[in-house]
């Protein structure tokens, strides 16, 4: 195992080596060598790393960093979610996805929120995607009632137990993905799948027999890259202090994953997030984002000033892939980069700019948006 | 200090939004960093969050509060001696600790036929400020509006509680129903929110699939009266149909448990 860490860090071991040996390599091996490495072992490597996936653009070339807007709302409230939507599309996010966690459970109300978004990008033309992170049979059931569904969402985990525990299992999947292809609804490409993993989901659901939290994570990502995924997202620190205490684990944890599912030809991003009750603050985010930034993470959430109202955690914001971008000198999809800059929200520098209240994005608010009246003002 | 040409902050002109979400949005920038106002917001809000999450509850004056409103009251504590243990070790809150367990034990709770023995704990869970402001005003409208032939003693203060920790101490207390008030997860805009959660035939090993939950009671969200109304009504309905949980979803506690089950679900 210290054998394959050196040679994974040879110079000669490079991009093109990495990707024809990604297929080769199990999730136990990834999750044992990423054990040896140091945090900047881990940095080095995966950035040499290269996943390109494709939908309406073009995600995980070098130099990019990508954004999932993350609109959510407690009621799934159409005006509430379009409200944030905006915010972070002016804000330059939302090139990886607009994915939504809905409040409710009920097909007609993430029904209506799959026709919110999608209007959004019909009308303005939009390189990106739609997500609504609902069970996959949800979302199966929508697309036999030809609703417009972009990419199938699903959390899954490194044990066939705590799939079933997720109500999944292999089959499952496939049948999502098939069902999603069908609508060929891509432009660019046909990576149709969003997952979301986490270091604990195993464990807390007693299905981990006795195996460690990375292994059981790298295991997901093996998961992962057999249904060729447009992304993979871990949710780092969302699942409490019994799983990830501090910051330090936090940026351990965060490392290792994104390690381990590039090195398995996975496009992995990172939810960079805590709750209030682990010994983790938004300085812990910074360090963590911008470590994984350096390591070419495929992507990072973008939520309203990084509180997420309706999960009650915080995450990351449309301000922090801003900074990393300036920092960092990354750039937004290429698909994408041109819309910002058709719209006039980057200039030709490629920097963000603010905008006028003229805006076309501003003036294509509809009416009834603008228009709408609550309960109080009506009395 | 000389004036500035131009003002260093620009304004979103977007701010007729900000009416449709609680969210964050048009919060202007400096450069393209968030302004030091909101970052303020923000980290005062997290502060009391944490405060929330590490104030320990002060047991004696809750209880000396209670008794004066007439609540017989036993006081137990989980087998996580402190904050850290129970933070790192959800299974210890889960459990009492060897003496309050025999402290339970050596209750003899006398049930008169026909009547119904519901037990409340109060929890401090992951917020003690939601215990502290909330759980005697809710016990006080349980208790006006409980039928009267049911039964409603002792009310057990737990420390260092899990949801779970209410199976084992409904068990010792031959409870038909265990209700445990306890606080939730601190978000940014709510340090102090408190939850319900109700089983039927309480027993060690009882999984969430067997309760129902009432959450978001705190000055923002439900009120104490229609909180204790929706306990009371879920309890009713659990004696007549002898279960409780997934089961027995009612119209109003929909929208609670779908938000439980997406807290789940992403992970």
């Amino acid at each position: 195992m210290g054998d394959f860490r050196d040679w994974l860090l040879t110079d000669s071991t490079d991009s093109v080596i990495l990707k024809h040996v990604a297929a080769g390599i199990t999730p136990e091996m990834a999750a044992a060598v990423c054990k040896l490495m140091r945090n900047q072992d881990l940095i080095l490597v995966a950035k040499k790393c290269q996943v390109i996936t494709t939908f309406r653009d073009t995600i995980g070339l070098p130099g990019r960093l990508s954004v999932r807007l993350q609109p959510n709302h407690p009621t799934d409230d159409a005006c509430g979610i379009a409200a944030s939507i905006l915010d972070g599309l002016l804000y330059g996010s939302g090139d990886a996805v607009i994915g939504i966690n809905p409040a409710s459970d009920s097909l007609s109300a993430m029904r209506d929120l799959y026709y919110l978004v999608d209007e959004i990008i019909q009308r303005y033309d939009i390189p990106t995607q739609s997500c609504i992170l609902t069970h996959v049979t949800n979302q199966i059931q929508l697309i036999e009632k030809n609703i417009p569904v972009d990419l199938v969402f699903q959390s899954i985990a490194g044990t066939e137990k705590a799939n079933k525990h997720f109500g999944i299992d292999l089959s499952l999947l496939h049948e999502a993905r098939s069902a999603a292809l069908s609508l060929n609804r891509g432009t660019v490409g046909n990576n149709v799948m969003y997952f979301e993993t986490g270091q604990g989901s195993a464990l807390s659901a007693d299905a981990n027999f006795g195996i460690d939290q990375q292994t059981c994570e790298a295991r997901a990502y093996a998961v992962a890259r057999h249904f060729s995924p447009l992304l993979t997202n871990t949710v780092v620190g969302f699942i409490g202090p019994e799983y990830l205490y501090d910051g330090k684990q936090l940026i351990r944890a965060g490392l290792e994953d994104h390690f381990c599912g590039k090195l398995l030809g996975v496009p992995l991003g990172c939810d960079v997030c805590y709750t209030n009750h682990a010994e983790i603050d938004q300085d812990d985010v910074d360090t963590l984002m911008t470590l994984l930034a350096a390591a070419g993470v495929t992507f990072i959430m973008g939520v309203p000033r990084a509180d997420d109202i309706m999960l009650n955690y915080q995450s990351t914001s449309f301000y922090d892939a801003l900074y990393l971008r300036k920092v960092m000198g990354l750039d937004v999809a290429p698909e994408f980069e041109q819309w910002l800059k058709r719209v006039n929200i980057m200039n030709d520098q490629g920097k963000i700019q603010p905008v006028e209240p003229a805006h076309p994005l501003l003036q294509g608010i509809p009416e009834h948006l603008l228009n709408f009246k609550t309960p109080n003002e009506k009395a | 200090m000389r004036k500035l040409d131009k003002p260093i902050l620009r304004r979103d002109p977007w701010q007729q939004l900000k009416r449709f979400t609680r969210a964050r949005i048009a919060l202007g920038r400096a450069g393209s960093s968030l302004p030091t106002k909101e970052l303020l917001d923000f980290t005062l809000s997290h502060a009391m969050a944490r405060d929330a999450v590490h104030l320990a509850l002060n047991v004696a004056a809750l209880a000396r509060e209670l008794e004066g409103q007439e609540f017989s009251i036993q006081l137990v504590h989980s087998k996580a001696p402190d904050r850290m243990s129970y933070l790192l070790r959800p299974d210890y809150g889960r459990q009492l600790n060897k003496q309050s367990r025999r402290q339970l034990q050596a209750i003899k709770p006398v049930i008169p036929s026909g009547a119904v023995n519901l037990v409340i704990v109060v929890g401090d869970g992951l917020s003690s400020l939601a215990i502290e402001r909330h759980a005697k005003p809710l016990l006080i409208e349980i208790k006006k509006n409980i039928p009267e032939q049911w039964k409603l003693d002792p009310v057990v203060i737990a420390s260092q509680a899990r949801v779970a920790l209410a199976d084992e101490i409904g068990e010792l207390l031959a409870a038909d129903i265990v209700a445990i008030l306890i606080g939730e997860r601190p978000g940014l805009r709510s340090p102090d929110s408190l939850s319900i959660y109700m089983t039927y035939a309480p027993k060690v090993g009882c999984s969430d699939a067997d309760r129902n939950c009432i959450s978001n009671i705190c000055s923002e969200g439900l009120s104490y009266d229609t909180a204790a109304n929706k306990l009371l009504w879920l309890a009713k309905e659990a004696i007549r149909r002898k279960l409780s949980g997934v089961a027995l979803k009612d119209e109003g506690s929909m929208q609670e448990i779908a938000i439980i089950d997406q807290h789940r679900k992403l992970l």
